[in-house]
C-alpha cells in the first residue's frame, strides 16, 4: 500500500471523478458528430482514457511500487489484444484473393 | 524476555486476522492483492471473448448493428455510466476512510455505493423491460423493423439485428450479474464495517472489494460506447 | 537438539495423513496435501471412465464394419472419451495432484496462498464431474469433444447445454488452481528461495498457471454462448441466421490450444526433476529450460487457428498461424536438448521414474515433430481429420503427459505415502506401458497417412485398414494392463510397502528435507535456502547442506 498525504488524495479522487464525468459527456457528444469511420476510434480512445484513469488512480496502480501488478494488467490486455487481433486477421483477409 | 517482547522482536503483530500459513500481515496483504489482480485478469479474458464476437459482427454487419444500437436509450445508458462513475468515487472514498480509520465515513460510502449499484440495476431493468416490450429480446418472439441509419430506404436485416441484441443481452447481462455479486460483496463489507472490523492496520477486504467494483465499472466504460453509440449522428 | 525431540522425530510421527481421521476431516480439509489426494482419487475415477470409452472405441474398430455399436452411439463414445480425458483427467492431473502436493513443499511454504480456495476448486471439480456423469448417463453428447457449431447448437439432440455447463464449472476449478499457484509462487517462497533457485517443476507450474488463468475464461464464455444460442435458437454461430461457425472455432481453440500446454508443461516439469535426480546432475541450461516454459505459455496463445486450416479461414491468416506454430516448437525443442545434455556424462540410474522420463523424452519428441508436419499447410490439408492427427496428439498426451504423470507419481510416492512402491513391478509396468503405447498409436500414424478418417466407426470402404486397427487395439489392451499395475501396487504399498525415509532417492529439493509423509505444516522450522537448485554434487559427496533455522 502506498502512503500519500490525505488531502491530496481526496483532491485527486474528486478531480478524476470529474474527469470521468466530463469524458462521458464528451463521448456522447462526439457520437452525435459525423466523423465517418473515426466515430468508433474516438469513442474507444475516450473509453480507454477513462479506463486508464480508473485503473491508475482509483485502483491505485499509479504510486504503487509493485511492478507485478502492472505486469498482470499488461499481460491480460496483451492476450486480449492477441485474441481480438489474430481473430481479426482471419476476418479481415478473407475477402483477399 | 517477556512473551510480547519476544513477539515484537520477531516482528509478529497480534493480529487475529493473520492466517496461520502467512509469516506476517504484509505477506498476507500482498497475497490478497496479487490474487485479486490475477482474478481480474481472468475477468478481462472472460468478457474479452464477448468483445471479440462483438467486434467481428459489428464490422461484418455495421449497418444492421447501427440500426439496432439506435433503439437503445442513450440517456439511460449515459445516466448509468454516470451512476457507476459516482459509485467508483464512493468506493475509493470508502477505501480511504478505512485506511485512515474513519468508521462513519467508511460506512456511509459503502452504503452510498450500494445505493448507486442498485440504482444502476434498476435503470438496467427499465431498459430491459422496454426491450422486451418492443420484441427486441432474441428468441422466438423477436421482431425488428428499423431502417439502417443513413439509409432511409433500407431496412436492417432482422437476423443480424438479433445477433446484436443477443450480444447486447449477454454482455450487459453478464455485467449485471457481476454487479449483483459486487452488491453482495459490499453488503458484507458494510456489515463488517458497521461492526468496526476494519482498521488502518487491517482493511484489505475493503480494498479488494474496491478493486472488483472498479473493474466492473471499467467494463461498463467500454460497453456503453460500443453498444449505445455506434451510429448516432444525424 | 535434545534426545527427546530426536526420538519423537522417528517413531509414530504425526503427519498429514494421521493427524485427523474421518471422512469429514478430509472433506473439509484445507491442507494442500490432503486436497491433492482428494484430487488423486477423483481424477483416477475419471481416467477409468475415459479409458472405458477408449476400450469400446478400439473394440468397435477391430472390424471394418460398424457392428459393435450404432453410429450415433459411436459418436457419443469418442465425444465422451475426449471430454472426460481432456477436462477431467489431463488438465487437472499433474497440477491438481502433484502440483498441489509439492508446490508449497518445494518453495518452503506451509500451504498454498489460499487454502480454502484450493478446497473450493476441488469441490468445483466434483460438481462439474457430477454434472458430466449425469449428462453421460442420460444420453451424453455426440458432437466430438470440440462441439463445433452449428451442429452442436442447432442440429443435435444430445445434452450439449449440460455438458457445456459442466465444462464451465470444471474450468473455474482450473482457474482457481492456477490463481493459487501464481500467488503462492510469487509471495510464499521461503527466505533465500530466489527465482533462480526454484526447481524447474515450479517454473513449469507457474507457466501452466498463466495459461489456466488467461485461457480458461475464454472457453467459459464460449460454453455460455453455446448454451444461450442453443436454448434461444439464436444465430451467433449459425450461418442460416447470419452467424459464423468459425467464430465458435476461434473462441474454442483460443483456449483449447493453450490447454494442450496446460497438459504438457507440468509433465515437462516432472521430467526435469526426474532426469536431474537420476543422472545426479543439475539440469543443463537451467535458465533456458525455465524461460522456455514461459515462452511455451506465451507462444501457445498465438497459434490456435492451426486447428482451422481447412475450416475456411483466410489463407493469409493460415500462413501467419503456420509460421507461429513452427515458432512454438522451438522452446519445446530447447527443453529436449537440455534434458539430453543433462544425461551426457551423468551417473544414470534406471529406476522406474527414470524409465518413464526416458519414455517421455522419446515419445514427446515424436509427437512434437509430427506436430510440425501438421503445421505445414500442404501436409495438413491431407492428414487433417485423419488418424495422423489422433496419433500426433496421443503421442503427446499419453506418451508425454501421462507418462510424465506416472513418472512423477512414482518419484514422489514415498513422500506422499511414506511407503516405497515395489521397484521390480514398477519397472515391469513402465515397460508394458511403453510397449502397449507404441503398439496402440504408431499404427495410427500410418493409418492416418494412408487416409483413414477419424471419428468413423465403419471403415468397410477400406478393409485393408483392419490389420493396423487390430494392432492398435491389441496395443490398447496391453496399455490398459500397464496402467492397472501401478494402481494395484500403489494401493498394496500403502499397507505392505517398506516405510520410506525422508529422502529415499537422495534427491535435491526442499520437499525431500522433511519427513515422508510430511507433517501437516510441512516443515518443523521454516527453511532458509542458501544453496542452488539441483545441488547433486554436494548431495553425492556426502556434504549435506544444513537447514538453518529461524530464531
Amino acid at each position: 500500500m502506498s502512503e500519500h498525504s490525505t488531502s491530496s488524495s481526496l483532491k485527486t479522487y474528486v478531480a478524476i471523478w470529474i474527469a470521468l464525468l466530463v469524458g462521458t459527456a464528451l463521448t456522447v457528444y462526439a457520437s452525435g458528430l459525423d466523423l465517418g469511420r473515426f466515430n468508433a476510434a474516438v469513442a474507444l480512445v475516450i473509453a480507454t482514457i477513462k479506463a486508464t484513469l480508473v485503473a491508475l488512480f482509483f485502483m491505485h496502480i499509479k504510486g504503487s511500487s509493485e511492478k507485478l501488478t502492472k505486469l498482470v494488467v499488461i499481460s491480460a490486455l496483451f492476450f486480449l489484444l492477441i485474441l481480438l487481433g489474430l481473430a481479426m486477421s482471419d476476418y479481415a483477409t478473407r475477402a483477399w484473393t | 524476555m517477556s512473551d510480547s517482547q519476544v513477539a515484537a522482536a520477531h516482528g509478529e503483530v497480534n493480529n487475529p486476522a493473520l492466517l496461520h500459513h502467512f509469516a506476517e500481515p504484509q505477506q498476507q496483504r500482498d497475497a490478497s492483492s496479487l490474487g485479486m489482480w490475477a482474478f481480474l485478469a481472468t475477468e478481462v479474458m472472460f468478457f474479452g471473448g464477448l468483445f471479440c464476437a462483438y467486434l467481428i459482427y459489428r464490422l461484418m454487419y455495421f449497418g444492421d448493428f447501427g440500426a439496432a444500437s439506435k433503439t437503445l436509450d442513450v440517456k439511460l445508458g449515459a445516466t448509468n455510466t454516470a451512476v457507476l462513475i459516482c459509485s467508483s468515487l464512493t468506493v475509493v472514498l470508502a477505501v480511504w476512510a478505512a485506511q485512515t480509520g474513519r468508521r462513519m465515513m467508511l460506512v456511509g460510502n459503502l452504503a452510498l455505493t450500494l445505493i448507486l449499484g442498485m440504482a444502476f440495476l434498476g435503470i438496467k431493468g427499465v431498459e430491459y423491460k422496454e426491450k422486451f416490450e418492443k420484441h427486441h429480446v432474441p428468441g422466438a418472439s423477436f421482431q425488428f423493423q428499423e431502417k439502417i441509419p443513413g439509409h432511409p430506404d433500407q431496412y436492417a436485416n432482422p437476423q443480424h439485428a438479433q445477433i446484436f441484441f443477443a450480444l447486447y443481452f449477454v454482455m450487459t447481462g453478464l455485467h449485471a450479474v457481476h454487479m449483483i455479486v459486487g452488491i453482495g460483496i459490499f453488503v458484507w463489507l458494510l456489515f463488517m464495517a458497521w461492526k468496526g472490523r476494519f482498521t488502518p492496520e487491517y482493511n484489505t477486504p475493503v480494498e479488494m472489494g474496491g478493486l472488483y467494483w472498479h473493474f466492473v465499472d471499467v467494463i461498463w466504460i467500454y460497453l456503453f460506447p460500443l453498444l449505445y453509440l455506434i451510429d448516432r449522428h444525424p | 537438539m535434545s534426545m527427546a525431540t530426536a526420538q519423537a522425530q522417528t517413531v509414530g510421527r504425526e503427519n498429514y495423513l494421521n493427524k485427523e481421521y474421518g471422512v469429514v476431516s478430509w472433506l473439509l480439509t484445507t491442507d494442500h496435501k490432503r486436497i491433492a489426494l482428494l484430487y488423486l482419487l477423483s481424477i483416477t475415477f475419471f481416467f477409468f471412465i475415459g479409458g472405458f470409452f477408449a476400450l469400446l472405441i478400439r473394440l468397435e474398430l477391430l472390424t471394418p464394419a460398424g457392428d459393435l455399436v450404432q453410429a450415433d452411439t459411436y459418436n457419443k463414445l469418442f465425444t465422451m472419451h475426449g471430454m472426460v480425458m481432456v477436462f477431467f483427467f489431463l488438465i487437472p492431473s499433474i497440477p491438481a495432484v502433484l502440483g498441489n502436493f509439492l508446490v508449497p513443499l518445494m518453495i518452503g511454504a506451509k500451504d498454498l496462498a489460499f487454502p480454502r480456495i484450493n478446497l473450493l476448486s476441488w469441490y468445483l471439480y466434483i460438481i462439474g464431474g457430477v454434472m458430466m456423469l449425469h449428462c453421460m448417463l442420460t444420453g451424453g453428447v455426440d458432437t466430438g469433444w470440440t462441439f463445433y457449431t452449428p451442429f452442436s447448437t442447432a442440429f443435435t439432440n444430445t445434452k450439449i447445454v449440460e455438458a457445456g455447463l459442466s465444462i464451465f464449472v470444471v474450468g473455474f476449478s482450473s482457474i482457481l488452481t492456477g490463481l493459487n499457484f501464481v500467488v503462492t509462487i510469487h509471495r510464499m517462497r521461503a527466505p533465500g528461495m530466489t527465482w533462480s533457485r526454484l526447481p524447474l517443476f515450479i517454473w513449469a507450474h507457474y507457466a501452466t498457471s498463466i495459461i489456466q488463468l488467461l485461457g480458461t475464461p475464454v472457453i467459459a464464455i464460449t460454453t455460455v454462448l453455446v448454451a444461450v444460442e442453443r436454448t434461444l435458437h439464436l444465430g451467433i454461430f449459425d450461418p442460416k441466421l447470419g452467424g459464423d461457425p468459425l467464430l465458435f472455432q476461434h473462441l474454442f481453440w483460443f483456449y483449447s490450444h493453450p490447454a494442450v500446454y496446460i497438459m504438457i508443461l507440468p509433465a515437462m516439469g516432472v521430467v526435469s526433476e526426474i532426469i536431474a535426480c537420476f543422472s545426479r546432475k543439475r539440469i543443463f541450461g537451467y535458465s533456458f529450460v525455465a524461460f522456455s516454459s514461459i515462452a511455451i505459455a506465451v507462444f501457445g496463445f498465438l497459434v490456435w487457428a492451426h486447428h482451422m486450416f481447412v475450416a475456411g479461414i483466410s489463407v493469409y491468416a493460415a500462413l501467419v498461424f503456420s509460421l507461429l506454430s513452427y515458432a512454438v516448437a522451438v522452446p519445446s525443442a530447447v527443453k529436449v536438448f537440455n534434458w539430453t545434455a543433462t544425461l551426457y556424462k551423468g551417473s544414470i540410474h534406471y529406476d522406474a521414474p527414470m524409465l518413464y522420463a526416458f519414455g517421455f523424452v522419446g515419445l514427446f519428441t515424436m509427437g512434437g515433430l509430427t506436430g510440425l508436419f501438421l503445421a505445414a499447410l500442404g501436409i495438413d490439408v491431407h492428414v487433417t481429420d485423419t488418424y495422423f492427427v489422433i496419433a500426433h496428439f496421443h503421442y503427446i498426451m499419453v506418451g508425454g503427459a501421462v507418462m510424465g504423470y506416472l513418472g512423477g507419481m512414482h518419484f514422489w510416492w514415498p513422500k506422499i505415502s511414506g511407503k516405497l512402491y515395489p521397484e521390480g513391478w514398477a519397472k515391469l509396468a513402465a515397460l508394458i506401458v511403453f510397449i502397449g503405447f507404441n503398439l496402440t498409436f504408431f499404427p495410427q500414424f500410418v493409418l492416418g497417412y494412408l487416409g483413414m478418417p477419424r471419428r468413423y466407426y465403419d471403415y468397410s470402404h477400406m478393409p485393408e485398414f483392419q490389420v493396423l486397427n487390430v494392432l492398435s487395439t491389441a496395443g490398447a489392451t496391453i496399455l490398459g494392463v500397464g496402467y492397472l499395475l501401478p494402481m494395484v501396487y500403489f494401493l498394496w504399498s500403502m499397507r505392505y510397502g517398506k516405510p520410506a525415509s525422508d529422502n529415499p532417492w537422495n534427491a535435491a529439493g526442499l520437499e525431500w528435507k522433511t519427513a515422508s509423509p510430511p507433517p501437516t505444516f510441512n516443515f518443523d522450522e521454516e527453511p532458509v535456502v542458501t544453496w542452488e537448485a539441483y545441488n547433486y554434487d554436494e548431495l553425492d559427496t556426502g556434504h549435506k547442506q544444513e537447514v538453518h533455522v529461524v530464531g
